[in-house]
């Protein structure tokens, strides 16, 4: 039985929680996901996210707070990205060198936790009912922190992303910049593993901005769509999922994947 | 309309750069007034792009001073607009033409692009200037080389520069492109009497515009008017081998140049 929607009325309360966490989340990774595409980044949030999951599943392991490790892991990948890869070449190699080691780690520290089943999966695919008090109130934090710094870097950031030379020219901070950006992308990872997982990140933080950016190139419409996909995707997997009693992430990819093939669709016919 | 000051825009006093061992200029001084056209010609690895580098704020000198309006350069200047290579914009950009050249005008401040009355009007402005209202709404990705350049430029002079820098402008144009996008700086410079450094490897596109020649080569340098700098004998004792200049239906060609045997198909090098 995939679906069971009989006693959906008594399951909304318990869902209350991970569906706003969920939304921050989409908001969050819409608009982080439009400079994630237009900088060419999508395999370095791969990346980014399997020392997320490597940091947390030894958070898991140690007892101490799995969003705190999952956010360190995070950093580091960001912050090594950052550093070392500023050209895309590079960049893509220091991702593929990262990504199994993370992977790798996490898999150690899970395999030689005793605790529950749910939490060790949870880290790789998703969980809904997971999300307590405490965690939501960081995820707002996280969120909160997030949009605010990415409203007030928006147009430099653009300009860099388009042309960093003559931005530079123009005074605009390229390389601080930059930084601030894979902080930004680190922490919106880290926030994302915990409720999507850490295979499936790339789907709340590339696919709504990829499938925006195939029907539209007007700056703040990318914005918009990406956010509403990305509402969509989560929210609309969250919901589903409760009636299947099965892990977020399935239905989370697939509707975020299906908007995207339309998008590409409507691209096609409009040629 | 504003009154422009008659001070020299760009002062470059007993400048040096040097990489190590290997000087690329030294001792030049350049004084360059409001309105002046200056091509900048010279050899590949001459020093032309770090010339722009070292106005811009981005290089260090290894010796003497650079002024722009007066003032020692800093990073990030407004009074200057640059207009880099043609290098085409990715596919995915969320922007459209007029968003490139509204980044001209405000890109650097922070905070969310809000549109206001003053920067679409300036934008229109603009547009009318470079004939590209046509274009404005299609995505940068989308745009011709041609295009993309002319968007360039708009995007140069939206703020009203003082200076223009503009690095091989015209590399990978064809042609008809080459001449719409020099006229173009020509005209902003004429409105809003500006000055032009405009680095280049063939004078011919722009021949008609340029007051005076930069040529680098050799560690060397000589300054003055196309005539005068654009001689066979000048440009013998500058690069120290027999080189040819040839002068066809107003056109320039210069042979002799090492450069020049390497790459057959380019009239400078």
């Amino acid at each position: 039985m995939i679906f069971n929607f009989s006693d959906y009325a008594d399951l909304l309360p318990l869902i209350t929680n991970s569906l706003i966490a969920g939304a921050l989340l989409a908001i969050v990774g819409g608009l982080i996901g439009v400079f994630v595409n237009t900088r060419d980044m999508s395999f370095a949030v791969h990346g980014i996210s399997e020392l997320s999951f490597a940091g947390a599943s030894f958070a898991l392991l140690a007892g101490t707070d799995v969003v705190l490790g999952s956010i360190f892991g995070s950093l580091v990948a960001a912050g090594l990205i950052g550093v070392l890869g500023a050209k895309a070449r590079e960049r893509n190699s220091i991702v593929a060198v990262l990504m199994p080691a993370g992977l790798g780690l996490g898999i150690l520290a899970i395999s030689l936790y005793q605790g529950q089943a749910l939490n060790k999966f949870g880290l790789l695919t998703g969980q809904i009912v997971a999300v307590d008090l405490p965690q939501l109130a960081w995820l707002a934090g996280i969120s909160v922190f997030i949009l605010a710094v990415l409203a007030l870097v928006w147009r430099p950031l653009a300009f860099a992303s388009l042309d960093p030379e003559v931005a530079e020219a123009r005074g605009v901070p390229t390389r601080l910049l930059s930084l601030v950006f894979m902080l930004l992308l680190g922490l919106a990872v880290a926030a994302s593993v915990q409720v999507v997982g850490a295979l499936l990140v790339l789907s709340l933080l590339v696919t709504p901005a990829a499938a925006a950016l195939r029907v539209t190139k007007v700056p703040a419409a990318v914005a918009v769509l990406s956010v509403v996909f990305a509402l969509v995707s989560v929210l609309g997997g969250i919901l589903l999922a409760v009636g299947a009693g099965l892990p977020i992430s399935p239905y989370v990819t697939s509707i975020s994947f299906l908007i995207y093939v339309v998008c590409r669709v409507i691209e096609r016919v409009r040629k | 309309m504003t009154i422009k000051a008659t001070s020299p825009v760009l002062q470059i006093s007993d400048a040096t750069m040097a990489y190590g061992d290997k000087v690329l200029w030294t001792g030049l001084n350049l004084t360059v007034q409001p309105h002046e056209f200056i091509a900048v010609i010279g050899s590949n690895g001459s020093g032309k792009t770090s010339l722009l580098h070292a106005i811009l704020g981005q290089e260090q000198l290894t010796a003497g001073q650079i002024r722009v309006n007066g003032k020692p350069v800093r990073r990030g200047n407004k009074n200057i607009g640059y207009i880099p290579q043609h290098r085409g914009t990715d596919a995915n950009t969320p922007m459209r033409a007029r968003d490139l050249l509204r980044l001209g005008l405000d890109g650097h401040r922070w905070g969310l692009p809000l549109t206001g009355r003053r920067v679409t009007a300036r934008v229109n402005h603009v547009l009318d200037c470079i004939d590209g209202h046509d274009l404005a709404d299609k995505p940068v990705g989308t745009l011709s080389g041609g295009q993309l350049q002319r968007f360039r430029v708009g995007q140069a002079v939206i703020a009203s520069p003082d200076l223009i820098l503009a690095d091989e402008p015209l590399s990978a144009l064809d042609l008809q492109q080459q001449q719409a996008v020099a006229n173009l700086i020509d005209e902003e410079r004429r409105e809003h009497e500006a000055a032009v450094l405009f680095v280049t490897h063939d004078v011919n596109p722009i021949l008609g515009m340029v007051d005076r020649v930069l040529y680098l080569a050799n560690g060397q340098f000589r300054i003055g008017t196309p005539d005068e700098v654009l001689r066979s004998e000048v440009l013998s004792e500058l690069y120290g081998t027999q080189v040819d200049v040839l002068r066809n239906q107003g056109r320039i060609v210069v042979v002799g140049t090492h450069e020049h045997e390497h790459h057959p198909d380019e009239e400078w090098s």
